[in-house]
């Protein structure tokens, strides 16, 4: 270390010495402070993701969905009830249903006119076609989709004033009192399960109805899907009915290369569904 | 809310797009900014004489270019007011949340190496300045450091080597971190990528080059002063060193993308022939990249064969074209991420209006604000120059001739 100087001794390399001691001082004490900072980060409470070291009451609560898409019958009721029960704004879903045709030249058509509200009359303004008019679909089915609630989450991570986040029992949310609309948490989320509401003009998304589960009620599209081809609970009570069919059922989930860990998971999902 | 018009399957809520002009706008200025500083850089640090006719002004272009960096995020925000809580409540993953405090650290840099630059010129003139109300106006801005003597610019220039060395990490940080705000988005095929953040940097230095060599050559020719050829060739050489490692990476990324063809390379390969076709390849590729290279590099190559006032329209031109690439290449980027669905089914197409908050109008206007800036700046600090070149009418009739500034 250089000695410290007096006034008249300032010499340019001395001066640069002591700021180059200095700056690389703070440069490893600041990268070890942010490193330290982000290995700190709340980790999912999920068991099997906190870190072993970190002992962390599990949770009683964590929340499931499964969407079992052999059941779905591309009624829109889950749509209607979503939009009438959380107050959406036309033109945007939080959950919406999608009708995939499959023709016998490989050709996929799909459709979700106006998220599939209505369900899927055949003469609902813009609706894609096959190019070949005329020939008859080979087969077909809905997949009903909603947020994730991602354990993971890309848009929690990019939401740069913590407005969006997790609760206790893995239900994503997001706080309109502090969301500043900047559109990050859309872009980032694979799926287009989230919109800026232009009545806000903040983050929106499907919560679960995080207001009716916390009150023991289901999620509206769950309540009033006629074919219970949406499934919700409590994955971490064996008894419940989601434990049941996650433990009987091969499931999968959206976008998995992404690895974002969905806790919305499917039963039945083709490949052509993305 | 616009409603676009969309092709194939395009999901629910993605029939919507929310980062337009004012989007592209964001990293097309904090390019400039980083640019500019650099160039500035190149002589205050690297000591690179020739280019001392516009290290004051690139200095100055950079400030007012980074005074308006943050407009367009704010007119685009859905809560402007809540803007400031990105540095009362940051959250420590975002990368967005990083940008108020490089912003600010790297605003104080600029402003602090600015002072000094300018300090003995304020000096001087706040006791020189022709009107009382500049007199004051330069006594308030020396900050009461009155002290120009030998032994204080000696320390000036010190303070300013080491603000200026730390500016470069900071000036090449504040920009790659613009490309990383896009590079590091998984659900966006079209930006994840790690090259993001290089190419952002790249495309970055050679926008505020061109700039610095657009503005300089055009307010010469303006004010009908001698254009200094050495300055010029040497702006024009970095453009074109610049840009040929830049369009390099760019086209490197494009050929990986097909090369690989992933899942995702059907939507962008339908992307990049249709929608993105005019501006990827004539804007960005061929006016801005292609011409540019052989305009500049035939000024360069056979530098003793053109003369030196051809020399400098080829570099007027040249940097015009490559604002053009520069700006082609933000809006390929943050429209083109944007005008496929995350269903990988489906189009949008997209139409700037002229009206409205993010419309041409209002981008133009924005765009404006950074030259009514270093307008201002003009009126108060010699931009080209130092005491030795005050322009006429600045100092009281009794003032005697400046003596040279050593900066």
């Amino acid at each position: 270390m250089t000695q410290p100087l007096s006034d008249g001794d300032l010499t340019r390399r001395s001066f640069l010495e002591r700021v180059a001691t200095t700056g690389a001082q703070t440069f490893i004490f600041g990268g070890l402070f942010v490193t330290t900072a982000l290995m700190r980060l709340p980790q999912d409470a999920t068991p099997g993701t906190t870190p072993a070291k970190r002992k962390k009451r599990a949770p009683e609560v964590i929340y499931g969905f499964v969407v079992d898409t052999t059941k779905c019958i591309g009624c829109g009721s889950c749509v209607r009830a979503c939009k009438a029960e959380n107050n959406v704004p036309d033109g945007f879903c939080r959950t919406w249903v999608e009708e995939y045709t499959f023709y016998p030249n490989g050709e996929v058509v799909v459709n979700s006119p106006k998220g599939g509200e209505n369900g899927f009359p055949d003469d609902a303004p813009d609706r894609n076609q096959p190019a070949e008019i005329g020939q008859l679909p080979s087969r077909g089915f809905f997949v009903p989709k909603l947020c994730n609630h991602c354990i993971d989450t890309p848009c929690i991570q990019v939401c740069p004033v913590g407005a969006s986040y997790k609760t206790p029992e893995g239900v994503v949310l997001v706080d309109p009192q502090r969301c500043v609309g900047c559109g990050y948490c859309v872009q980032a989320c694979p799926f287009g399960s989230r919109f800026l509401n232009p009545e806000t003009n903040t983050a929106d998304k499907c919560t679960w109805c995080y207001h009716r589960i916390t009150k023991g009620l289901k999620p509206a599209c769950v309540e009033c899907c006629p074919a219970e081809a949406r499934i919700f609970g409590n994955v971490n009570d064996p008894n419940s009915e989601i434990s049941r069919i996650l433990a009987t059922n091969r499931v999968q989930v959206l976008k998995s290369y992404l690895g974002t860990n969905p806790r919305t998971r499917y039963i039945g999902l083709d490949s052509d569904v993305i | 809310m616009h409603h676009y018009i969309t092709e194939g399957y395009v999901l629910p809520n993605q029939a919507h797009i929310y980062w337009t002009t004012m989007i592209v706008l964001y990293p097309y200025i904090t390019g400039i900014v980083a640019g500019a500083f650099i160039i500035s850089s190149l002589y205050h640090v690297f000591g690179k004489e020739e280019l001392k006719p516009v290290s004051r002004f690139a200095m100055l272009m950079a400030l007012a270019f980074l005074l308006f960096a943050t407009l367009p995020l704010l007119t685009h925000l859905g809560h402007p007011e809540r803007a400031l809580n990105i540095m009362f409540t940051p959250n420590l993953t975002s990368a967005m949340a990083g940008f108020g405090f490089i912003y600010t650290t790297y605003l104080f840099i600029l402003a602090v190496e600015i002072w000094l630059l300018y300090r003995t010129d304020i000096v001087y003139l706040s006791t020189n300045a022709k009107s009382a109300p500049m007199r004051t106006l330069y006594w308030m801005l020396a900050l009461g450091v009155m002290d120009v003597s030998e032994k204080a610019k000696a320390l000036d220039r010190r303070v300013m080597l080491v603000l200026a060395a730390i500016g470069i990490p900071a000036a090449c940080g504040l920009h790659g971190y613009v490309g990383f705000l896009f590079g590091a988005i998984k659900a966006n095929p079209w930006w994840a990528s790690p090259l993001m953040p290089v190419i952002f940097l790249l495309s970055a230095i050679v926008s505020g080059i061109a700039m610095v060599l657009v503005c300089y050559v055009g307010v010469q020719w303006r004010k009908k002063r001698p254009v200094d050829a050495a300055c010029t060739q040497s702006l024009m050489e970095y453009a074109w060193y610049f840009l040929i490692v830049d369009v390099a990476l760019e086209m490197l990324e494009l050929i990986n993308h097909a090369y690989m063809a992933n899942h995702d390379w059907v939507i962008l390969k339908e992307l990049l022939s249709t929608r993105l076709f005019v501006s990827m390849f004539v804007f960005q590729v061929l006016i801005g990249s292609v011409i540019p290279f052989f305009l500049l590099g035939a000024a360069i190559v056979f530098k003793d064969r053109i003369a030196a006032s051809t020399r400098q329209t080829i570099g007027f031109v040249s940097g015009l074209f490559l604002l053009v690439q520069v700006l082609a290449m933000r809006w390929n980027v943050v429209m083109g991420g944007q005008m496929f669905s995350k269903s990988f089914r489906g189009f949008l197409d997209f139409h700037v209006d002229f009206l409205g908050r993010e419309g041409l109008l209002a981008a133009g206007a924005l765009f404006a604000l950074p030259f009514v800036a270093l307008y201002v700046f003009s009126r108060i600090l010699p931009l080209w120059g130092s005491i030795a070149t005050f322009p006429t009418g600045w100092l009281k009739a009794d003032a005697g001739p400046p003596s040279p500034s050593t900066h």
